[in-house]
């Protein structure tokens, strides 16, 4: 069954208006409109350079830190354009979370992996308490409650990411990005991860890059197929359900793309 | 271009789906020809043939399972798999409806019958022919041959009331050989069913060319004669 489209009462979670990305002269992104639905999942896929991950950035302000990196058009999250001036890309980044492809805990214990952005926050609640809540969400806890003070990096691959996650979770974002959360994971603990992605769902909106289609396929809402137009510019091609992209396509550039026969 | 294994693969399907289209026009042929001149051998050749038809059915299932687990097809190749499981199935079916008008010949034996010949002959040159061209627009994903071959379907319909009406009249004629007479109801039936599945293999080909599922119409309105 198709996930319903968005209406009014169903509001956006951010949403990406007439957006060009630019390094230097180079164009890397040009004319998205793409609308992320509350609480689902949506998949962003192509293939390599097409822009997907510089979208994805933009969503948090990530492209910030690229030299030379110029935006145009809009990011609207909370009817507000994140690239407006008064706008504190922080705040951003604590509201609009960001999982990378390698996991990367500090090399600190596992209860200071995630204790660490609510201390940074200022928080003043019961530090144990959110560290356990954070690690039962991210699926982590049974595993490691007995090992809190063990160092993070002695965690396996797949183990260390669902840390990244809860570190990401301890401060209490909305939107959760993910840039190829599993293409260093194994088969089993990248199936743990879609897992854990369908049980954050209900509370986070999760935004995800990947190379695998049968992970887009299998674990997100929507999808969106990007591409490389004649420039080398990234551009959206299609953007519905996944159910739809992946047995119905509209454009023939999706339909090459999804049954391999691209390139 | 990626993909040559996959699609490479799926033609060798495609080919064993044809080959199992030829094999139950054959049998439906052969059922008609064996009433026709009650040929009680070549009804039992058709048996034995029908046991063909079943192991080819699973073969190709078989194929088609395994190429979906592991080239996990999408888009038009995966709607082309699950409309070859489809189309496998009702081949499947059809040479039942051939195997049951063989049933039919051995049944009668030498008994005394009416049988329309004429109109049951017509009807099985129809429906094969409808089969043949809606395999072929089925391999080649040909949406508009797949929406006008259904069409056809009113001709075997209304032979089907044709020799309905005669199988109807022998039996208030020669109401003592209502056995024999009733079989030939269930050899028009057969046909008219064998041709109304051939509007099933067209759904199928529109399917995997469009990924629009829907019923084409004409076909199932005459059942009520039944």
């Amino acid at each position: 069954m198709d996930v319903q489209p968005m209406n009014e009462n169903n509001h956006y979670a951010i949403e990406a208006r007439n957006l060009n990305i630019y390094y230097g002269n180079f164009q890397a992104v040009r004319d998205v409109n793409l609308t992320i639905q509350r609480n689902k999942i949506t998949a962003i896929i192509g293939p390599s350079g097409c822009g997907k991950s510089t979208v994805l950035r933009a969503f948090n302000r990530m492209n910030d830190f690229i030299l030379n990196s110029r935006v145009e058009g809009e990011i609207l999250y909370h009817d507000k354009n994140i690239y407006d001036p008064d706008v504190d890309a922080v705040q951003i980044r604590r509201m609009i979370g960001m999982v990378f492809q390698k996991p990367n805990p500090f090399p600190k214990s596992i209860y200071e992996n995630v204790a660490w952005g609510a201390r940074i926050n200022g928080y003043r609640g019961n530090m144990d308490e959110l560290v356990e809540e954070t690690l039962r969400s991210a699926a982590l806890w049974d595993e490691v409650k007995d090992d809190l003070k063990k160092s993070a990096l002695a965690l396996s691959g797949g183990q260390q990411q669902r840390l990244c996650i809860a570190r990401a979770l301890a401060v209490k974002p909305e939107i959760i990005l993910m840039d190829e959360p599993c293409s260093a994971l194994d088969p089993i603990a990248t199936l743990k991860i879609e897992d854990l992605m369908r049980e954050l769902s209900h509370n986070y909106t999760i935004i995800i890059v990947t190379h695998n289609m049968q992970q887009a396929a299998r674990a997100s809402d929507f999808t969106a197929f990007f591409t490389m137009a004649e420039d080398r510019a990234g551009i959206m091609v299609e953007f519905g359900s996944t159910n739809q992209i992946f047995t119905r396509p509209r454009d023939q550039r999706t339909e090459d793309y999804i049954t391999g026969r691209f390139g | 271009m990626p993909r040559d294994t996959l699609i490479r693969q799926i033609n060798q399907i495609q080919d064993e789906i044809l080959i199992l289209g030829s094999m139950v026009e054959q049998a439906t042929l052969s059922a008609v020809q064996a009433l026709k001149n009650r040929d009680t051998q070549l009804a039992h050749d058709i048996f034995e043939q029908d046991q063909v038809i079943n192991e080819k059915r699973f073969a190709i299932e078989n194929a088609i399972i395994t190429l979906m687990a592991t080239q996990q097809p999408m888009a038009r190749d995966l709607r082309g798999m699950t409309a070859m499981l489809e189309v496998n199935t009702e081949l499947e079916r059809m040479g039942d409806y051939a195997k049951g008008i063989a049933k039919v010949v051995t049944r009668l034996g030498e008994g005394e019958v009416v049988i329309p010949i004429q109109e049951i002959e017509k009807m099985a040159e129809i429906a094969v022919s409808m089969l043949h061209r809606a395999l072929g627009a089925f391999i080649s994903e040909n949406s508009s041959q797949a929406l006008a071959i259904p069409k056809e379907d009113d001709q075997v319909d209304e032979l089907f009331n044709q020799a309905y009406r005669k199988i109807i009249e022998a039996m208030i004629a020669n109401p003592n050989l209502i056995d024999h007479t009733n079989l030939m109801l269930w050899v028009i039936h057969n046909l008219e069913r064998l041709a109304d599945r051939v509007t099933n293999i067209c759904e199928r080909t529109v399917f995997s060319a469009t990924g629009e599922l829907f019923e084409i119409d004409g076909m199932d309105e005459d059942d009520a004669n039944v």
